[in-house]
């Protein structure tokens, strides 16, 4: 190991270890830096993702693949529940495997890894980050750079330690508590199940994503505003009481994710800030592996050119390029987000109802927001805005 | 860290750490940068924590709490 590189990645989730792949691809040295034991040790995820996105970052192998989906089912307040076909398939992700793996892609690749490494300040000079401090067992490293990329996850604290102001409102911050249990009987082993309204989850959702073998992911996520009355541990308990009593809970995670659009400044000069740590996360699902991962590759890209061009401006196109690519999608999706999120339980149920009556084959994503833009014609204004501007 | 008693007084959260899942939630939420999160545990910093308790409502494990004599600013 050395103590000077091209590129230090924080982070091997996603986001990370993708932009080390693509950095590390260009011939620049990469190190990846992950404070666990290892890639993917601890993962706080619901781990559903659309297959041909994830395609275009890794082949699908059955090893970290737990379920295969071709459904949502949606199930409004009053219980009425609509389920839509999938025209492209989804998985369930062993996200412990799929993270490690990640990581092995960019090793593959020519980047360093160095697990139980904790970066607990960066190195600056003149308001440059020039590299990071790293704690790791009971050693302390400075290690030098010419670009740092943070995709340290929803803290963002070293975002914070180059000056960028990464604090999240809590009304955008959806926090959330999941289990992973057996004994998940009568549901459909390939479809996802999201439950809305007040009861459950004030401004959120609950989901339950199959894992095989009677498994599932059930978790809820509510906004830090609506936790204001309940934690969204006991809005849990409440939910599995009532829709799933008598089921074995194997464990049990935290988190919470940024629900909202990117930061407004995801670079400063020597750093680049991906995946939650920049709220590269679809506010609208709260889904933050695909976006993490596309963020990933253009930052990596992006740094490499950087450090081979000898531009440190350069770093600037990531910013450009990420808005182009999904940044302004996810502004769209923060509105339409603020407009559900205004729904009471009696429009939830009524729009459930309104679109029980388009035939099954018929519904996509798409004609349910129609449903409930018709339903609520406010938040049209709110849409069109993004385009105008 | 030992909180001088003037600190100790200044605050009025607490972590309870048998509960907290080191998610960091709390560190993405909180305005003054007052919490630090290291690999074991979650801290808040007295001098920086100006007790706005957005880090308590959006905990989901109720993992930060008022002190028993703490009240809503």
């Amino acid at each position: 190991m050395k103590n000077d590189y091209d590129i230090i990645v924080v982070g091997a989730g996603p986001a990370g270890s993708v932009a080390a792949r693509y950095a590390a691809q260009r011939g620049v040295s990469v190190l990846l830096l992950e404070k666990e034991s290892k890639p993917g040790a601890f993962v706080r995820c619901g781990e559903a993702v659309n297959k041909n996105k994830l395609k275009e970052f890794i082949n699908p192998d059955p090893d970290w693949i737990s379920s295969t989906i071709n459904s949502f089912s949606l199930i409004a307040p009053d219980g009425c529940e609509i389920t839509l076909q999938f025209d492209e398939e989804g998985y369930i992700l062993d996200r412990t495997l799929f993270d490690y793996r990640l990581a092995l892609s960019a090793i593959d690749e020519g980047a360093e890894l160095l697990s139980d490494a904790y970066v607990y300040d960066l190195i600056m000079d003149d308001g440059i980050v020039r590299g990071v401090r790293v704690e790791t067992g009971s050693r302390r490293l400075d290690l030098k750079s010419r670009i740092v990329i943070a995709a340290d996850g929803v803290g963002s604290r070293i975002g914070r330690f180059a000056g960028i102001s990464t604090f999240i409102d809590y009304r955008d911050m959806e926090c959330c508590v999941q289990v992973t249990a057996s004994g998940v009987n009568y549901i459909n082993g390939n479809s996802c199940y999201f439950y809305f309204g007040k009861r459950y989850a004030p401004e959120g959702y609950v989901w339950v994503f199959p894992k095989g073998s009677n498994t599932a992911n059930i978790g809820v996520g509510i906004s830090g505003y609506a936790g204001k009355s309940r934690s969204a541990s006991v809005y849990l308990k409440n939910f599995i009481d009532n829709y799933y009593p008598g089921i074995k809970i194997i464990k049990k995670i935290a988190g919470g994710v940024p629900s909202t659009a990117t930061l407004k400044q995801i670079i400063s000069p020597g750093i680049m800030l991906a995946g939650d740590s920049a709220r590269q996360v679809n506010p609208l699902s709260g889904g933050g592996i695909i976006s993490g991962m596309t963020a990933g590759s253009i930052a990596g890209r992006i740094a490499a050119e950087s450090v081979l061009l000898n531009q440190p401006d350069h770093i600037r196109a990531y910013q450009t390029e990420w808005h182009s690519r999904l940044g302004k999608k996810h502004e769209i999706y923060n509105l339409i987000k603020k407009g559900v999120f205004n729904f009471d339980d009696t429009r939830l149920n009524s729009i459930a109802k309104t679109f029980r009556e388009v035939p099954p084959g018929k519904r996509s994503l798409g004609r349910l927001f129609c449903t409930a833009l018709i339903n609520n014609p406010s938040l049209l204004p709110e849409v069109a805005k993004v385009f105008v501007v | 860290m030992d909180l001088t008693s003037a600190e100790k007084e200044k605050l009025m959260i607490s972590v309870l750490n048998d509960k907290c899942d080191l998610c960091g939630c709390c560190v993405g939420v909180c305005p003054a940068d007052a919490l630090e999160l290291t690999k074991l545990e979650l801290k808040i910093l007295p001098l920086r924590c100006t007790n706005c308790a957005k880090c308590v409502w959006s905990c989901p494990l109720e993992a930060l709490v008022f002190n028993s004599d703490g009240v809503m600013v």
